[in-house]
């Protein structure tokens, strides 16, 4: 058993070659090991206090988030609030302000639930993970990144370090919605999450759907046959595939039954909440709150 | 295997030989005596046992004590002076905001990073800032009662002092 406080990249790296797994807030890895779901690992490395890895900056294309930015940054910073809307609108539905304090979007990720609010709206926009270890580094679309609940594709080794996001087409955002059956320590039923790109004659250019808790992993397409439709059709068209791809296992949360119909609500109102964005309406997030999901206070 | 580590609680410095794998909520509670924090769900769900870490809210029944070495932990006995009320908890009292109690503390420690971050906030970011704190009770009409008053009283006196 040991515990380290990395002072710097290169010790946390060193540690993570050693055999030791990282912690930032533990808000995962505390919690599932207190529920006996899995044990602390014998040898932790906490990353929490490497100020590299706690940034937001525009790049030439788009924007790179540091893997230590929690999500009440995420769900107060100016450009991701707006531009990237949708990664907001997950951030700020996590747990509470104390999980979305300590809570980072690293984190949030790399642990890979199914049912994770930050990794759909990611996987919309195109995000890519940029994973680092002694061995060098290496980006991955993050939708490669999961491949199973739980799991990620990440060498034990390598540690995760930074997000990219593409920035929008010209008249192009994303939202994120998710059903709840209340408003905070939540975690989604189903959400959807879904980046729209509008032609100038306000019909569809582009248009993505990711879908959580509804498949081992977040699941993600492409609607190519909806370029050129209005939006009212595409967003029946992104519910109705959406609630048949999904592959929903029932649960105490709610049944496989329940979840495939829930998904294509979900999925529709993040298409119709996405291309009000496109468009230019502000639409403060996260817009579950907006559009009113989730009980009235 | 144990180690030594210091933890600032309340601004005291206290010495603590403890396993890595040990909350913090049980290292504050039987290690350092302050029993004010409570153990609710002890599931990251309930907030009773809620701290502020370098001033955020914190759940300590799911993060580890080791990790909160060098960092200024604070308690419900941290915001009293002595045994002077501060405003907030004077007007939980004043309100009806405490029934059993149990919810106090950590309700008390979400509100101060609330309007630390938000000094004048709406009823609906006050009901966000405390979403994180269940009172079995139910009694949240004057929990958030009494931190809206707190709000519109620490403004008031700022705005005092600023005329001079």
């Amino acid at each position: 058993m040991s515990f380290t406080i990395a002072r710097t990249l290169p010790e946390a790296l060193a540690a993570l070659a050693a055999g030791a797994r990282p912690i930032a807030g533990g808000t995962d890895l505390v919690v599932s090991a207190r529920h006996g779901k899995a044990p602390l690992p014998a040898d932790l490395v906490a990353i929490d206090r490497l100020p590299e890895l706690k940034f937001c900056e525009r790049t030439e294309t788009g924007v790179s988030i540091g893997a230590l930015f929690t999500h009440h940054d995420i769900e107060t910073h100016p450009l991701l609030t707006t531009v990237y809307a949708g990664l907001a609108d997950g951030s700020a539905l996590v747990g509470s302000p104390a999980t979305r304090h300590i809570g980072t979007l690293g984190g949030n990720i790399m642990n890979g639930s199914p049912a994770m609010d930050t990794g759909a709206p990611l996987a919309v926009m195109g995000a890519e993970v940029e994973l680092q270890s002694v061995r060098g580094t290496r980006r991955v679309p993050i939708e490669q990144l999961w491949i199973g609940p739980g799991r990620t594709c990440a060498e034990p080794d390598e540690l995760c370090v930074a997000i990219h996001i593409p920035a929008p087409a010209a008249q192009a955002n994303s939202a994120y919605v998710r059903l709840e059956y209340r408003r905070a320590m939540e975690i989604a039923v189903v959400g959807a999450a879904a980046y729209v790109a509008l032609a100038d004659d306000g019909t569809i250019a582009a248009l993505r759907v990711g879908l959580t808790a509804v498949a081992p992993t977040i699941f993600t397409g492409e609607l190519l046959g909806q370029v050129g439709k209005s939006v009212t059709e595409a967003a029946a068209a992104a519910a109705a595939l959406s609630s048949e791809q999904a592959t929903p296992i029932s649960d105490v949360r709610a049944s496989e039954a329940y979840r495939r119909h829930t998904v294509g609500v979900m999925a529709r109102r993040a298409v119709e909440a996405a291309a009000r964005r496109a468009a230019g309406e502000h639409i403060p997030t996260p817009v579950n709150r907006a559009i009113g999901i989730g009980a009235a206070s | 295997m144990s180690e030594s580590v210091h933890l600032t609680v309340n601004g005291i410095d206290y010495p603590v030989t403890i396993e890595q794998g040990r909350n913090l909520l049980s290292v504050i509670r039987t290690e350092i005596g302050l029993t004010g924090t409570k153990e609710g769900c002890d599931d990251c769900e309930c907030g009773a046992c809620m701290v502020l870490l370098d001033g955020q809210p914190v759940n300590s029944c799911s993060y580890l004590a080791v990790q909160a070495q060098g960092r200024a932990i604070t308690t419900v006995e941290g915001l009293a002076d002595g045994d002077a009320l501060s405003l907030l908890q004077r007007n939980l009292l004043e309100t009806g905001g405490v029934q059993c109690g149990f919810c106090t503390p950590g309700m008390l420690l979400s509100a101060t990073a609330l309007l630390a971050r938000t000094p004048e906030p709406t009823e609906e970011e006050v009901r966000i800032g405390l979403s994180g704190n269940l009172c079995r009770c139910t009694g949240y009409t004057k929990i958030v009662a009494a931190v809206q008053r707190t709000a519109a009283e620490i403004t008031k006196s700022s705005t005092r002092e600023a005329r001079g």
